[in-house]
């Protein structure tokens, strides 16, 4: 039988080793169904690591897409540290790079200086309205947010389908449905020459340096922690509940547009509906990879990143699809889902007695 | 009375019992011998660890060290398998828990059925539980209309459920948490007399008390646990109660007694007030605090104290009626503006109000006052400031903890009252709300609420002592009105009431007791 007994706060040295333990975990499990596949297992993670590390190019490359992830994951993090189960980051990075494409293709004249801070103040701002709407829903009307958020992510991305086939359509576009490019004055600065790794990065990195000190260093946090870790002695010591809910609202939301600010004004340069390969999901996963802390957003979005462009790789060099890739990151969620439980408590097997024999 | 236990046969054995959560000890070798036909009181500390002996008893906790044995039919003591609640209830141990374990939806029948019945012929048992329950009632005394929904039923009448639900699963040892801490002082009279006419028909009788009054009235035999070891098992005769209060703290505990003093001008006034619908709803009060006065407010649990509390707390809005303090009405129903008002509120369940675990002992000291100037600046919080205060505090209040950065879950019930004393009454509020502020803890930690509360009554603060402890009520109030269905009966001095009187009222029978 097992039982498990409550433990005491963890330490620090514990709270890094085991997600870094159940990273190793999901490796190994991963390594199964490869084995399966046939492939030599050490060649394959060598592979993948050559993928996303091996050169200038891979390591950019890597960082690139760990940037979005930084953000959504950032979102994910700080709305759930409050309870505010914010399932709706895909949507709000749409909604962000929608912004982005509206002011920054034209409509707006005016030097980078101006541009790109417009820009970039759009896109949070259309992200953090995104989601206004379902938190008011929950504050107001007791509506579950987790339903509200994920449905609007469908709402918003046939939204953006239809402004796409209609009027942001590209004239020049040769009949696809994309947007007009961004203006250069309004694209976020490359970060190297020949590489696509580009000014969201900087972005995403202040905005976790900013959401660490918001939530341990202001008074909001205070309110932001308190909330989440009991709303109803926050309500009684005459803390906002609902003004802090609203205001986490709109931050995780404005997080998540900064993502899709990123993708269309740093690395793609219009919107296609394909701009997020689930993004906004796979933000949820770099939270909870992370403990829901911000630093620690930023290490399991490089985790992730690297998976990810390593197994497209390997998948290039195997023939292997890169599916492997879900597989790991899904792996990796599950162990530190896990080891969650051995943060919080002790376990211990306790051996079965039989009830007559016991008896001396 | 004792004598005639002394020689009946040991029915549940408790042998050296070590119970260790990582650093702490919660039992400490302790053995424990119930017999036949006995009234066994364990009193103890919260944190004394009678619950946990009571949890190891009953299967869910597996003691470290230690074994329980319990008497078969044939009177042979056997050992109990260890973890198993299935085995204790076979082995004819009933438990009563202090909230209890009913389905609100289901009958007082299906409930007792409950568990006891094979899926297949449902119907036919029927017929023969009800018979020999009727069997049980009548020679029990325990009567409760077996048809009656469990949501339909008073508090007292679910603890009969309770009881006979274990009877009839024939229960040679009963154990009953906390038993009256939901009763008036008739009911209480009542179970105990049940209680005795149980035992004398050879049943086996545990009941965990901290209630002193109780424990000497009712039991055979007294057992005190003290910080997890068992301190003292004694016959009930010859003990009193100066000698057990300080067996279970280790020390004589000096009472907080009340000193005459004139109460001055009118603090808080409720006027009218009324709150929607349902048991706990409020109709029409009217409550009229004075400076330098407690004012008790006692009443069965669940018969609107919870909220009065709220609306003077300012988490619930009253549908009509006005709230006034200093002759001056509250129009913000909110808990800030109760706060920023100068009412300090000390909330019933402190855990689910009163802090945040997760948060340091220094955070939740704070936390009322967090936007105050002393504590921000530009919104960014001052540690230091912070610190250095959470240390006065924990110096001033005693505050048993790690220091300011340990998470107040980690602090005893009495500690975490302290934290919200500290908060509460450190900026010397005009009145103070105190609702059950003593329940759940020991006496020590009981002592220093109530001269926390002396204390700012006698510096001319109003203070409201809601409670289902009489002996408090009795012992801290000025005045005291009694609440009955969300009716608030007017004040009346303490010395003009005695226990009986509030007893009555507290059942609802105000009207005939007036007259």
């Amino acid at each position: 039988m097992i039982r498990f007994e409550p433990r005491e706060p963890a330490s620090l040295s514990r709270l890094i080793l085991v997600p870094v333990a159940a990273a190793v975990v999901a490796l190994a499990l991963a390594a199964i169904p490869m084995g399966f596949a046939g492939l030599n297992i050490f060649k394959a993670y060598g592979l993948m690591a050559t993928g996303a590390f091996g050169s200038l190019f891979a390591f950019t490359e890597m960082l690139t897409r760990a940037t979005p992830l930084i953000l959504t994951g950032l979102a994910a993090a700080l709305a759930f540290r409050a309870k505010l189960w914010n399932i709706g980051a895909e949507g709000q990075l749409y909604a962000g790079a929608l912004a982005a494409v509206a002011v920054g293709t034209g409509v707006i004249d005016a030097p980078s200086f101006v541009l790109i801070p417009l820009v970039v103040f759009c896109g949070a701002l259309a992200g953090g309205l995104v989601m206004l709407g379902p938190t008011l829903l929950k504050t107001r009307l007791g509506v579950d947010e987790v339903v509200t958020t994920l449905l609007l992510n469908f709402v918003i991305l046939l939204f953006v389908q239809m402004m796409l086939e209609g009027p942001m359509k590209d004239p020049m576009g040769m009949g696809w449905p994309q947007s007009e490019p961004i203006l250069d004055a309004a694209a976020l600065p490359k970060l190297m020459a020949r590489m696509r790794i580009h000014g969201g990065l900087i972005i995403a990195l202040v905005a976790a340096l900013g959401v660490y000190l918001l939530l341990k260093r202001t008074v909001w946090g205070f309110e932001i922690r308190a909330v989440g870790e009991n709303a109803n002695a926050a309500r009684h010591a005459g803390i906002p509940v609902t003004a802090t809910f609203i205001r986490v609202g709109l931050i995780s939301g404005a997080l998540a547009g900064l993502a899709g600010v990123g993708e269309v004004a740093g690395l793609k340069g219009y919107l296609t509906a394909d701009l997020s390969p689930g993004f906004g999901y796979s933000g949820i996963v770099v939270a909870m990879l992370a403990g829901l802390n911000p630093i620690g957003v930023v290490v399991a979005a490089l985790f992730i990143a690297s998976i990810f462009v390593g197994a497209d790789s390997m998948s290039r060099a195997t023939g292997v699809s890169n599916y492997l890739a879900d597989l790991i990151v899904a792996m990796a969620l599950i162990s530190v889902l896990v080891s969650g439980l051995f943060l919080r408590f002790k376990v211990r097997f306790v051996g079965q007695r039989h009830t007559e024999g016991a008896a001396k | 009375m004792t004598s005639t236990v002394d020689g009946a046969p040991v029915v549940l054995k408790l042998e050296r019992i070590t119970k260790r959560f990582g650093a702490l000890t919660a039992n400490d070798d302790v053995s424990l011998d119930l017999h036949r036909g006995e009234i066994l009181a364990l009193l103890g500390e919260n944190g004394a660890g009678k619950t946990t002996l009571m949890n190891i008893l009953f299967g869910h906790y597996v003691a470290d060290e230690g074994t329980v044995a319990v008497a078969g039919t044939n009177g042979t003591l056997k050992e109990l398998e260890p973890g198993s609640p299935h085995a204790a209830l076979n082995a004819g141990i009933g438990m009563v828990h202090q909230h209890f374990t009913l389905a609100e939806n289901l009958t007082a029948l299906e409930n007792i059925l409950l568990g006891t019945e094979p899926l297949s012929s449902f119907s036919s048992a029927r017929g023969k539980a009800r018979k020999h329950l009727g069997d049980l009632m009548q020679r029990s005394g325990l009567t409760v209309d077996l048809n009656a929904r469990i949501s339909s039923l008073s508090v007292g009448e679910k603890q009969r459920v309770e009881i006979l639900k274990a009877l009839y699963r024939d229960a040679r040892v009963l154990v009953l948490d906390e038993p009256t801490a939901v009763l008036t002082p008739q009911e209480s009279d009542t179970l105990f007399a049940t209680l005795k006419k149980l035992a004398s028909d050879g049943l086996g009788i545990i009941f965990i008390s901290h209630k002193l009054d109780e424990v000497l009235a009712a039991s055979d035999r007294i057992g005190v646990l003290r910080g997890g070891r068992k301190v003292a098992d004694q016959p009930t005769a010859g003990c009193d109660k100066r000698q057990l209060a300080e067996l279970m703290v280790g020390k004589s505990v000096p009472e907080s007694t009340r000193t005459p003093q004139q109460p001055g001008a009118a603090l808080l006034v409720l006027s009218q007030v009324t709150t929607g619908t349902g048991r706990d709803a409020l109709h029409a009060v009217d409550l009229e605090l004075l400076s330098g006065e407690i004012l008790g407010i006692a009443g069965v649990s669940g018969n609107g104290q919870g909220t009065l509390a709220k609306v003077i707390s300012g988490l619930e809005a009253p549908i009509s009626g006005t709230v006034s303090l200093n002759g001056k009405q509250l129009t913000r129903s909110s808990a800030r503006g109760m706060i920023d008002a100068g009412i300090a509120r000390i909330p019933e369940d402190r855990h689910r109000d009163g802090i945040v675990g997760p948060m340091s002992v220094a955070e939740n000291l704070a936390i009322e006052t967090i936007r105050k100037p002393e504590n921000q600046r530009f919104g960014f919080l001052r540690f230091d400031a912070i610190a250095a205060r959470a240390k006065e505090a924990i110096t001033a209040y005693d505050i048993r903890c790690q220091g300011g950065n340990a998470p107040a879950r980690l602090l005893s019930g009495g500690n975490i009252q302290k934290i919200v004393l500290a908060r509460t009454l450190d900026s010397d509020p005009i009145v103070v709300l105190a609702a059950q502020p003593s329940r759940g803890l020991d006496v020590g930690a009981t002592a220093d609420v109530h001269r926390r509360l002396l204390e700012a009554r006698s510096r001319g603060a109003g203070v409201i002592l809601i409670s289902e402890d009489l002996d408090e009520l009795m012992r801290l109030s000025d005045r005291i009105a009694v609440i009955h269905r969300g009716h608030l009966s007017s004040a009346e001095r303490t010395e003009n009431l005695d226990r009986g009187t509030l007893g009555m009222r507290m059942a609802g029978h105000s009207e005939e007791q007036a007259a």
